[in-house]
């Protein structure tokens, strides 16, 4: 963009990574409490179960929040790509809303009812699967590319186009990348034999999380002519190959703290920083594509009074929200106890 | 309009299900909110155990109903994008700006204090506990401010433009936008019909109670004959208000959307001379009569124009494309008025139990209160469909029509969602009105046991406590 466009490219600019933030936020945070929502199908005893879900219970919905400010923040700052987007996405959408549903009730739920519990137990595992799988599939439809009429600034594919071995390759990724950051997560918050196995499954999802990443980053660049220019040209090979080595250091090193009793935390950060790579590394293919590789984020941008109107909002609350959100984790800070309120 | 079932159509259905489910929880937690609040102020200040107990005994009510409002929201906030593309596309630039807002300021806000009002009382102290709470109760309102700032503008648009490249609707004034003209009174009766709503589903459980209790020549708990009585105080003084702000409500949809009163009021004809306020009747579409009509002459003139004789305008006046379907409007509109004025009643006749001393013993007042414990959701829904309804069919009120709006989707797909919303928003939300009740049918006791210690089974005595060897928690 000219800069001759002032204001209007920084504004845009400064949306697209504000989205990109709280997606961001969102994936680490309901991430890892999604995970941990399907490791609750690896451990099937009550008492375990109980203390994985109260390791959670008091911040879920904060976590959740920040998937309603990506959606928002699209719908305000990027309307054009909200509609193009999502009719692309419909199914994989209503699927995990609905998923969405069973597994937040199921916080509530399972302690009321002792016959039902079982069920509600299955709701929330079915249910944070299901929303895993449901955002890597609309990640992945994203990146493949999503057919549209410009012109009549309407999706123009069909509904099932999102279902393609690559999309289904990124869902199962981000299934397996979730339950790493729950294992890691429970690492932190649990003690004892829990904890210990919390530190096998860690070990198990971390080379399949990797596996995924390396897969998916393989696939990525044959999608479409534009990714591929981007990595392997020019400088984009020397990108890549510091974005594979970062990756394998967090890797390895994640994998050496999971073998130490004494680590708790390092984990859960190297996890994180898996996350970000990856993140880091959508964020080279796609910009400054929204709708890649057919709208920019400048073609989406919603009126530069709207974005500014934003902006000011958003500037002050996101620094409150991150201190508040902070004072919630630190509150509830510290190992949930199996035993505790047995004596 | 109702001829097929295209996707448009179906969109609707999808629309007006979820979003009056939705409705349904924050309109009970807005009131339920501030009512916890008030509650935990109320033993800070007077150390009465009641008011502890009263706390503990609705908090676990209101954490049921706010997971529901809050993953029903969920579902809401993208139904915009996948269902309503083609309005999304054209009135964000416009109202995404404020919902965005709502995010920010009230659904963080909330969600950030949950988790400290449901569980940390002994974590953090009495104060920053009742800081959470009221932030709780503040965040729903900020949330219900900035929705129906939104809705309000979809039904009154102020302070925008229109592209006439690419058809979207533009910003140019945010203060007019946010305050547009029917802004101020929706969310007035809005807020108001929450905190009605919640007066009587509290009032209706302590009847309840009052009622079991003497069925077993029993005096009931402190703490019921309170919810009763301060229930009752809500309906005395704030069903009157709720009738005044909904007068006022419609006088100002008189002046700026004059054909939905027309179809709340069933008046196809224009009367030159005085309208009738009909009170009852069979809206007919087809020939645009209101048959078997029951009116009192001239009345409706009076209310709407204070003026026996100043003359109303008719749908014959307007093209029938750009006609509501008056039936729903009219009746909905019947059902949410008569509910406020059985409200009223209810209210009068409190304020005669307690002049007599009679409050906590006269059986059919309980009776009453009990019948009218869900009035306030059926007013609510009702409210709601008269005021979207009768702004069809439009979505942006005159500027953008509903057929204009939804998102180029096949019928199948819509449909298939829809069912599928159905099927789960019944199974899922029906289980959870049902622990609800359960709760509900409980009394609440002088030793009500706290949120943790509210389970079912003795394995998990622990309940939710959320941290190691926690000292006692709400
Ligand atoms: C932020 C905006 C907003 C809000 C707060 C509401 N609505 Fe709405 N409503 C819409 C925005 C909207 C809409 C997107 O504009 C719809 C979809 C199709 C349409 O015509 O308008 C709509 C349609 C719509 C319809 C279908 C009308 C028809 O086509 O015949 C009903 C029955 C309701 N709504 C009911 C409700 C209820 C019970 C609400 C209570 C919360 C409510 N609406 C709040
Ligand atoms: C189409 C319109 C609506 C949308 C898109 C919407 C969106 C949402 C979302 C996303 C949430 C979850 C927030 C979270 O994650 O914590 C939510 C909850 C909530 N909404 Fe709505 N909402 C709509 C209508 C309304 C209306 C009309 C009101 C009130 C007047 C309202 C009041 C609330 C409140 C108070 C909550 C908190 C949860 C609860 O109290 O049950 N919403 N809404
Ligand atoms: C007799 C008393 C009442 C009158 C005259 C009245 C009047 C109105 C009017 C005229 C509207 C339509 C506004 C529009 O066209 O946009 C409306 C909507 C509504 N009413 Fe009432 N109302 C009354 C009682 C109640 C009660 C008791 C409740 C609930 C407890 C309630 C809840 C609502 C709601 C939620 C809406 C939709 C939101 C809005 O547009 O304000 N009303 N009311």
């Amino acid at each position: 963009m000219p800069l001759a466009e002032g204001i209007s490219f920084d504004l845009t600019v400064i949306w697209a990574f504000l989205i990109a933030f709280s997606v961001l936020v969102y994936v680490v945070l309901d991430g890892f409490d999604l995970g941990l929502g399907m490791l609750f199908a690896l451990e099937p005893r009550r008492k375990d179960r109980d203390v994985m879900m109260n390791s959670v219970a008091p911040v879920w919905d904060g976590n959740e929040t920040w998937l309603v400010l990506g959606g928002g923040g699209l719908f305000a700052a990027f309307p054009l790509a909200y509609a193009l987007i999502l009719p692309a996405v419909y199914a994989p959408v209503i699927a995990m809303l609905l998923a969405l549903i069973f597994r937040g009730v199921a916080f509530e739920f399972r302690w009321r009812t002792e016959r039902w519990k079982p069920l509600w137990d299955v709701a929330f595992i079915s249910g944070s699967a299901l929303a895993a799988l449901s955002q890597g599939i609309i990640l992945g439809a994203l990146l493949q590319g999503i057919e549209i009429d410009k012109p009549a600034r309407a999706y123009a594919g069909g509904w099932w186009d999102w279902l393609t071995p690559f999309t289904l390759a990124v869902g199962l990724g981000v299934m397996a990348g979730y339950m790493l950051l729950g294992a890691c997560w429970l690492v932190l918050k649990t003690t004892g034999e829990l904890q210990n196995r919390m530190r096998r499954w860690a070990m198990v999802f971390a080379p399949l999380t990797v596996g995924f990443i390396a897969l998916v980053s393989l696939w990525t660049p044959f999608l479409q002519e534009g990714y591929y220019s981007r990595w392997f040209t020019g400088w984009g090979w020397g990108l890549a190959a510091v974005v594979a080595a970062l990756t394998a250091a967090a890797f390895f090193g994640l994998l050496t703290r999971l073998r130490m009793a004494s680590a708790e935390l390092s984990p859960f950060l190297l996890a994180l920083a898996l996350f970000i790579l990856c993140f880091g590394g959508l964020g080279v293919s796609m910009f400054p594509y929204i709708v890649p590789t057919e709208v920019t984020i400048w073609e989406a941008a919603a009126p530069e009074k709207s974005q500014l109107f934003m902006l000011v909002g958003a500037g002050i609350l996101i620094p409150i929200i991150l201190a508040y959100t902070a004072f919630a984790y630190w509150v509830f800070r510290g190992k949930i106890d199996a035993d505790s309120g047995y004596h | 309009m109702f001829e097929t079932f295209d996707a448009v159509f179906l969109a609707r259905l999808q629309f007006a299900f979820t979003v009056s489910f939705h409705f349904l929880f924050p309109a009970f937690t807005i009131g339920l909110a501030s009512y916890l609040a008030v509650l935990n102020a109320l033993w800070l200040t007077t150390k009465q155990e009641r008011f502890l107990n009263l706390f503990r005994y609705w908090v676990k009510i209101f954490a049921l109903a706010f997971a529901m409002g809050v993953v029903s929201g969920i579902v809401m906030s993208y139904q915009f994008g996948t269902n309503w593309s083609v309005f999304s596309d054209k009135a964000g630039p416009v109202i995404g700006a404020p919902m965005a807002y709502e995010v920010l300021s009230a659904f963080f806000l909330e969600a950030g204090f949950l988790g400290i009002m449901l569980f940390g009382r002994d974590r953090v102290g009495p104060g920053l506990h009742m800081a959470a709470t009221a932030m709780v109760a503040v965040g729903t309102f900020i949330s219900a401010f900035w929705i129906l700032s939104v809705n309000s503008w979809m039904h009154t648009p102020a302070g925008f433009s229109i592209d006439p490249e690419t058809g979207q609707f533009l910003p140019e004034d945010f203060w007019q936008i946010i305050f547009n003209p029917s802004f101020p009174y929706r969310l007035m009766h809005t807020v108001t019909a929450a905190y009605l709503t919640t007066a009587f589903i509290v009032g209706g459980v302590g009847a309840w109670h009052l009622l079991r209790h003497r069925r077993r020549g029993e005096i009931a708990t402190g703490e019921s004959r309170t919810m009763f009585s301060m229930a009752m105080w809500m309906a005395a003084i704030v069903a009157p208000v709720q009738i005044f702000l909904g007068d006022l409500h419609g006088l100002n949809t008189l002046e700026h959307q004059p054909v939905k009163v027309m179809a709340m009021e069933g008046h196809y004809e224009s009367h030159p001379e005085g309208a009738p306020l009909y009170l009852f009747g069979w809206p007919n579409d087809e020939t645009q009569t209101l048959d078997y009509a029951v009116g009192i002459p001239k009345l409706s003139s009076l209310i709407l124009k204070h003026d026996l004789n100043a003359p109303l305008d008719g749908l014959d006046t307007v093209p029938d494309e750009d006609q509501p379907p008056v039936f729903i409007v009219f009746w909905s509109f019947r059902i949410m008025v008569m509910i406020g004025f059985a409200m009223l009643g209810l209210g009068l006749w409190s304020l005669a139990a307690r002049a007599k001393g009679r409050l906590y013993d006269w059986p059919m007042l309980h009776r009453a209160a009990v019948l009218m414990g869900p009035s306030g959701l059926v007013a609510v829904l009702a409210g709601w469909v008269t005021t979207e309804v009768g702004r069809q069919p439009f979505t942006v009120y005159g500027l953008l029509r509903t057929a204009d709006s939804a998102a180029p989707l096949a019928a199948p797909a819509v449909g298939a969602s829809l069912m599928a919303f159905i099927i789960v928003y019944f199974a899922v939300f029906g289980a959870g009105t049902w622990y609800i009740l359960r709760l509900m049918g409980h009394e609440p006791s002088p030793a009500e046991p706290r949120l943790k210690d509210v389970t079912t089974g003795p394995t998990h005595a622990a309940g939710r406590s959320p941290v190691p060897n926690a000292p006692k928690e709400e």
